[in-house]
């Protein structure tokens, strides 16, 4: 178990539950009531734990390595997921992963960024820093979905496009404007869910979507807080401060109706019961497809359309151009 | 002495640009340090008589260069929001109010309609001086409203990016317009009016993953600075030297990704050719007055 610095008084705990296992079992003595006891101390101490997080320690929790990623949401929530490879241009992209798989029934493309599950897979997946041909795969898989009438799901979790210089010389940022342009006018319903970190372009680079989902403990943004702190604070000791302004959080980002819901995280975040929260996932998934198979391809790249015309915060002022030229 | 001279001969982008030409008589080149006068530099086309360099220039400039006569400026009104309350080293309603007082400007990117060789033409440009020429929701909105306008009187667009990428006071915020505008874009390819985008020095970030990347046609400057990552991120991740040319114009136009490189001095006449062979089609693509009946959605 791998314990965030704000755990560690449920560290601690943890700790004394182990202790009291093992001096019960060395002495042959019956500990069940401790045992339970304390168990039910760590409990509430997660939940007055988890009712108090500040951005900075969701950011933490959104990277958190047991944290489950893309492809076993992919086999938890799909039958016969076949992964297709290769943006039949360049390479196959191990930060991108996607395929086609059965969803009780109905055929999707499924896809997303996957992070490596240890230190030689980090490597691999290089660290779900997808380049221009991860996004180009994407795009592949999603236009296959567009000629079979494929729901496509989206599930984001990267701490940004890969800043590499083939990466930039095989047109990093094409590749995610691309993306954008074709998702926008994609004939089928389109869903997405931020899983882990949603960093940028290489987040949005997958996001444009029908229905934009987050789960509870996950971040939306343009930067890092890291990033920002240092661009912003000239240095990188304030990422806590970052976190907060950039108001990056899945609550927040309801709030500003940038997203179309929020999905629970079991107490402790998803890596404390993953199946759990891949059945959660499932259901919402499922929820939002429902509602968009009822519409027309053409009324449904309308609403899209729409829906991301109306993202922005700005004011109206009265004109007052002529004053300043008149004062020259 | 300078600012006096252009005063007098009318020329409003004066003060408007004085970051990014700084006022003085003498113009020092900051690629090959020659010097000339600044009426010599922006008779020039604002552009080094010695080396070429193209200097910085602001919206205005572009307007000057472009447009047969002085356009008219559209969406104006809009104003950014600090609906996030955002504070770093200073509240970003403060620097947007510094910003707007020292520039003249009131975002980092200007929209205006006028005519290129008699041809209407919508033109958005952006100002680096504007804290960095960086994007929030009040580009996204000019753009979003640029194109409706595009729409509705079947004008051809041109956008002029310079640009940081994306401005991290306004967050998510910002990071929406990437999608908002490419969005919006589609409706003119659609629509089958024409969308030109021009990059100059620097355009990076979210700017170039969404609308400066989705030109029907895509074309630069000379020696722009173009790409996704900047420079210094890109060199601290790999941890070693970048090769040479790397994210230029020219390296960009070798690599596939620019239709073309343009001179500033033929950057009128090449707009004009363009908006003349896109008209040929006969589809009213462009140039055509505007249709009345046309009061659809946008
Ligand atoms: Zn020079």
């Amino acid at each position: 178990m791998v314990f965030l610095d704000f755990e560690k008084p449920l560290e601690m705990l943890h700790d004394q539950l182990e202790r009291l296992r093992q001096v019960g079992e060395e002495g042959d003595l019956d500990m069940t009531e401790q045992i339970k006891e304390l168990e039910n101390r760590i409990r509430s101490k997660r939940k007055e734990i988890y009712a108090n997080l500040n951005g900075w320690q969701k950011v933490q929790l959104s990277r958190h390595p047991e944290r489950p990623y893309t492809l076993f949401y992919i086999n938890q929530m799909c039958k016969k997921f076949v992964e297709l490879h290769g943006d039949r241009c360049i390479k196959d992209d191990k930060a991108i992963v996607g395929g086609l798989a059965s969803l009780d029934g109905q055929t999707v493309v499924i896809l997303g960024h996957q992070k490596g599950v240890n230190t030689k897979m980090r490597q691999y997946r290089n660290f779900g820093m997808a380049n221009p041909e991860g996004y180009r795969k994407a795009l592949r898989l999603m236009k296959l979905a567009e000629r079979f009438g494929f729901p496509v799901i989206t599930l984001i979790d990267t701490p940004g496009a890969y800043p590499g210089v083939e990466a930039e010389e095989r047109g990093q940022a094409e590749a995610i404007a691309r993306n954008l342009f074709e998702m926008a006018q994609l004939r089928v319903p389109i869903v997405s869910v931020i899983i882990g970190e949603g960093a940028s372009g290489g987040a949005i680079g997958i996001g444009l979507g029908d229905r934009v989902y987050m789960l509870e403990y996950t971040w939306y943004s343009v930067i890092s807080p890291e990033s920002c702190s240092s661009i912003l604070w000239h240095s990188w000791d304030y990422k806590e401060q970052a976190a907060e302004a950039l108001r990056l959080t899945s609550d927040h980002m309801q709030h500003f109706g940038l997203i179309d819901g929020v999905i629970k995280e079991p107490i402790g975040g998803a890596h404390t019961a993953p199946e759990e929260m891949a059945r959660l996932l499932k259901r919402q998934i499922k929820k939002a497809l429902a509602e968009l198979a009822d519409m027309t391809p053409e009324a449904r790249i309308e609403a899209r359309i729409r829906k991301y015309e109306q993202m922005g915060t700005y004011e109206v002022v009265e004109p007052e151009e002529p004053k300043t030229r008149k004062r020259r | 002495m300078g600012w006096f001279k252009r005063l007098k001969e009318g020329i409003q982008t004066a003060t408007r640009n004085k970051k990014e030409a700084p006022e003085g008589l003498w113009y020092q080149c900051k690629q090959c340090k020659a010097t000339c006068t600044r009426r010599e530099l922006r008779e020039n086309f604002h552009k080094c008589p010695s080396c070429n360099y193209h200097v910085r220039i602001g919206s205005r400039d572009y307007f000057e260069l472009l447009f047969d006569t002085q356009p008219e400026e559209l969406f104006g009104e809009l104003r950014s929001k600090d609906i996030l309350g955002f504070v770093d080293l200073k509240p970003y309603a403060d620097r947007l109010a510094e910003t707007m007082r020292k520039t003249e400007l009131t975002d980092a990117i200007t929209v205006a309609k006028g005519k290129v060789n008699k041809r209407p033409l919508v033109v958005a440009a952006m100002d680096f001086n504007f804290i960095g020429g960086s994007m929030g929701s009040v580009m996204g909105e000019r753009i979003s409203r640029a194109v409706d306008h595009c729409l509705e009187h079947r004008i051809p667009l041109l956008i002029i990016s310079k640009s940081g990428g994306a401005r991290m006071m306004e967050s998510a915020f910002s990071l929406m317009q990437m999608a908002k505008t490419s969005a919006k874009l589609t409706l003119m390819a659609k629509a089958g009016i024409p969308y030109f985008s021009l990059m100059t020095d620097p355009t990076t970030g979210g700017v170039t993953a969404s609308f400066a990347m989705l030109g029907d046609l895509n074309f630069a400057e000379p020696n722009a600075l173009i790409g996704f990552a900047g420079p210094r991120v890109i060199k601290e991740t790999i941890k070693r030297e970048l090769p040479e040319g790397f994210q230029t114009a020219e390296s960009l136009l070798e690599n596939g990704f620019l239709d073309f490189i343009v001179d500033r001095k033929d950057l009128k006449e090449r707009i004009s050719d363009l908006l003349t062979l896109f008209d040929s089609a006969g589809n009213g693509a462009v140039a055509q007055p505007i249709e009345q009946e046309s009061e659809e959605a946008g």
